[in-house]
């Protein structure tokens, strides 16, 4: 076994880092909080510009599956505003694995500028786990087809040009065999975006589709066949692109916290057994996170089919992280429950904000119960519960 | 970065893995106990050369990288082989590094193992394998010291039937002095630590296999119980677990190995661990505890029959424990580990 980079891996490493040095300002990060758009089309056209974004795309151009692991690894360590490129990426990802020329010269190549997004249309209010009994309803029309209804946590919608909407084309045949994806320009016509707010920084969106008509070259795979293209969407996002290290920048901010912060019983924090063990903890936690998502790469570059090491990376990742949040927030006390910009908040609020952020880690991307699911009947082999 | 086995380490697990189970698996772990060696199984493994497999062929051992080691020691764990393998490969390398090795140690005829404790009062306690090796490498003072003699044969009764016992080290051959002693035994003790988290991660590994195979025949209200979502949670978390720590070890190992690309770094804040020692240690806790969860969920999924002498489970979860709390607390360790990634505390107890 070799658990070092090879030059060529290494050298993009470099040269995502210094990308970051120069491009990850204060006022980007403070930007994306304040606005709760964690996507910044400046930034990303940087990253594009810089020749990084290409390697961002999972399948595509001459970067392999460890350099994607490592761009978005980056980004997801030094708190970069990266959730909407992560899923940019993997719609371009989606169109250059099922889609034609069409979409690419429209779609694909206008994304790796960096300038233009795309967000995911899966969930609906009243269904969200059970994602293939979705009804958003698209009624072809001639050459177009006419969609209707509604999608919930449409996150970046009000930032994208495009959206991949799962909708409903046969509602007379099983629940997955109904099914159709389709890439739509968010300007059309019927069109609707609201926000939703979150109890963490970031928002995200309700989305709305009243009689929106596309032509059939919006088609993203067959006709009923929406199942397969999700099946392709959900094997790139659960994989290495980012989510499995959210614990690193956390113990940044606890570690440089800690360092200044006064002890209750005298002393500096940084001396308290408790929380040096704490950080150890978490820190081993960082690292099997980081080996784990390294396998589902590794396994992909080498021309394997991850299967379900990155649904196990994720199912790790979030609930150590949740555990080491509610660990550091204890021991921040007060202080901890501070915000951004008060004076006197721990860890310059983010003990605060990793508090309220980490709940929805274990639930978006595919909740902890649906991949534990996951694991024990494609992995274990049990039998169907359901 | 290539996280496949060799062809060579792929072959030196299948044997391992046929000889730990042939010779030397559960059954014999049980019949053991409470010694926790079964002494024929142990001559068996010499005729194989694994005693000197890590050391250097010039030495007339196997050249086998600490990588190898720890491949023997995931099949050893997998069988809980009652062998008392990873004492003496780590004692028969500190012997190697520190002057020679005695031949008897060599061919594994004599046993070797690494008292993990300084000696107090010129007594090491609880050596692991300290029951059957009849020669005790440890620290006394700023001594490295090698004790030889007659083994005592019984182990002090204990959870894991471990083969543990309290050495004196007094009297003993004095192999090094001051921070040359302590820089080697220290090595000695990264190598343990890598090894029997490699043990934990088999231990873990069958834990589960007994836990799934279990949960699929088992059958309650007219199903498999492996059909009930609260069973399949309970095991759904650990193939990641076990992973994770067969990553950690094995990284620890490559560390220990010191390969291209190895520089002994501690960047926490980029997460980039490279040092050995750290690795080490984080492979021991993580190790421990995913064998320790692995364990625990799977002897609850066989009901009551977890908690029956009869059923294999409990081995493991008096193993898992045990394995993992020799060398002590995993909270005091990792404040060692924290000692590693920031600067060291004044007030580290
Ligand atoms: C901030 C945020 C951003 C998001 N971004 C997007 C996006 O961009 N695009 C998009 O399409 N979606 C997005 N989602 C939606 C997300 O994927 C869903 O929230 C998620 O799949 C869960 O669906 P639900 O919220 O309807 O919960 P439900 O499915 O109603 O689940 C509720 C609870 O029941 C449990 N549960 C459900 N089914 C089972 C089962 N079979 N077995 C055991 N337990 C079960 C769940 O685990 C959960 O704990 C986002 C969500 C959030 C909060």
């Amino acid at each position: 076994m070799d658990f070092s980079l090879s030059p060529r891996a290494a050298e993009f490493r470099s040269e995502v880092r210094a990308f970051l040095d120069a491009n990850l300002t204060e006022e980007v990060v403070a930007t994306m909080h304040r606005t709760g758009t964690f996507n910044d089309k400046d930034f990303n056209a940087a990253l594009a510009e810089a020749g990084l974004l290409a390697g961002a795309v999972p399948g595509y151009g001459d970067r392999d599956p460890i350099e994607l692991y490592i761009l978005f690894n980056e980004l997801e360590k030094a708190g970069a505003p990266y959730d909407g490129l992560a899923v940019t990426m993997l719609v371009a990802g989606v169109i250059n694995a099922v889609g034609t020329d069409f979409h690419r010269k429209q779609v694909l190549d206008r994304l790796l500028t960096g300038r233009f997004n795309c967000c995911l249309g899966y969930s609906e209010p009243d269904h969200g786990s059970d994602v293939a009994a979705i009804a958003t309803r698209a009624v072809r029309d001639g050459d177009q087809w006419v969609i209707d209804g509604q999608k919930m946590w449409t996150t970046m919608a009000h930032e994208s040009d495009w959206a991949i909407l799962l909708t409903r084309t046969d509602p007379d045949v099983p629940k997955h065999k109904g099914l159709t994806m389709f890439l739509v320009p968010m300007d059309s016509p019927g069109i609707e975006v609201q926000p939703v707010p979150t109890m963490a920084t970031e928002r995200t969106n309700a989305t709305f589709y009243d009689g929106v008509r596309i032509g059939d070259e919006w088609r993203l795979g067959d006709v009923n066949g929406g199942w397969s293209v999700m099946g392709v969407a959900l094997a790139f996002e659960r994989g290495v692109m980012g989510g499995t290290n959210p614990a690193v920048p956390l113990l940044r901010h606890v570690r440089n916290w800690a360092a200044d912060a006064p002890s209750p019983d005298g002393g500096q924090m940084i001396d308290d057994p408790l929380l040096r063990e704490r950080i150890a903890r978490t820190a081993i936690a960082n690292q099997v996170g980081q080996l784990l998502t390294l396998r589902a790469a590794w396994i992909a570059a080498t021309g394997g089919l991850p299967g379900l090491e990155g649904s196990m990376a994720k199912l790790y990742a979030t609930d150590r992280y949740q555990q080491a949040v509610g660990w550091f927030q204890q021991m921040a006390g007060a202080e901890g429950l501070l915000g951004f910009d008060t004076a006197g908040a721990a860890a310059d609020g983010w003990i605060d904000y990793d508090a309220r952020h980490s709940p929805v880690t274990t639930i978006y991307g595919g909740t902890t119960e649906i991949n534990r699911n996951n694991v024990a009947e494609r992995h274990l082999g049990l039998p169907r519960a359901r | 970065m290539d996280l496949a086995l060799t062809a060579d380490q792929e072959t030196i697990r299948g044997v391992f893995a046929d000889f730990f189970t042939a010779e030397a698996g559960p059954d014999r772990a049980r019949a053991a106990e409470p010694l926790g060696v079964d002494g024929p199984a142990w001559n068996r493994l010499l005729e194989t050369g694994a005693p000197g497999m890590g050391l250097p062929e010039s030495a007339g051992g196997g050249g086998a990288s600490l990588t190898d080691l720890a491949v023997v020691a995931e099949e050893l764990g997998a069988a809980i082989a009652p062998v008392p393998f990873i004492e003496h490969a780590v004692a028969a390398r500190l012997l190697f590094a520190t002057g020679a090795c005695p031949d008897a140690v060599v061919g594994g005829t004599e046993i070797a193992t690494l008292a993990l404790r300084p000696a107090q009062g010129g007594i090491s306690r609880l050596v692991p394998a300290g029951a059957v090796a009849q020669h005790v490498a440890g620290l006394d003072g700023d001594r490295l010291v090698l004790a030889s003699g007659d083994a005592p044969g019984v182990a002090l009764d204990n959870h894991g039937c471990l083969p543990l016992a309290d050495r004196p080290l007094g009297d003993a051959m004095i192999l090094l002095e001051g921070t040359e002693a302590h820089a080697a035994h220290a090595r000695a003790l990264d190598e343990w630590r890598t090894l029997t988290a490699g043990a934990l991660v088999g231990i873990g590994r069958t834990a589960l296999d007994l836990g799934v195979d279990y949960a699929k025949e088992r059958q309650q209200f007219g199903k498999p119980i492996g059909s009930f979502q609260a069973v399949q949670h309970l095991l759904a978390d650990l193939p990641g677990l076990i992973e994770g720590a067969r990553l950690l070890a094995a990284k620890a190992a490559w560390a220990g190995d010191g390969g291209p690309g190895i520089n002994g770094i501690n960047d926490l804040d980029n997460n980039d661990v490279t040092d050995f020692a750290t690795l080490a240690g984080m492979a021991l806790v993580f190790a421990g505890e995913a064998a320790a969860t692995a364990t625990d969920r799977s002897l609850h999924v066989h009901g009551g029959y977890g908690f029956a002498e009869e059923y294999d489970i409990q081995l493991f979860y008096r193993r898992a424990r045990a394995w993992a709390l020799t060398l002590g607390d995993p909270s005091r360790e990792c404040r060692r580990i924290a000692d590693l990634l920031l600067e060291p505390s004044e007030h580290a107890a």
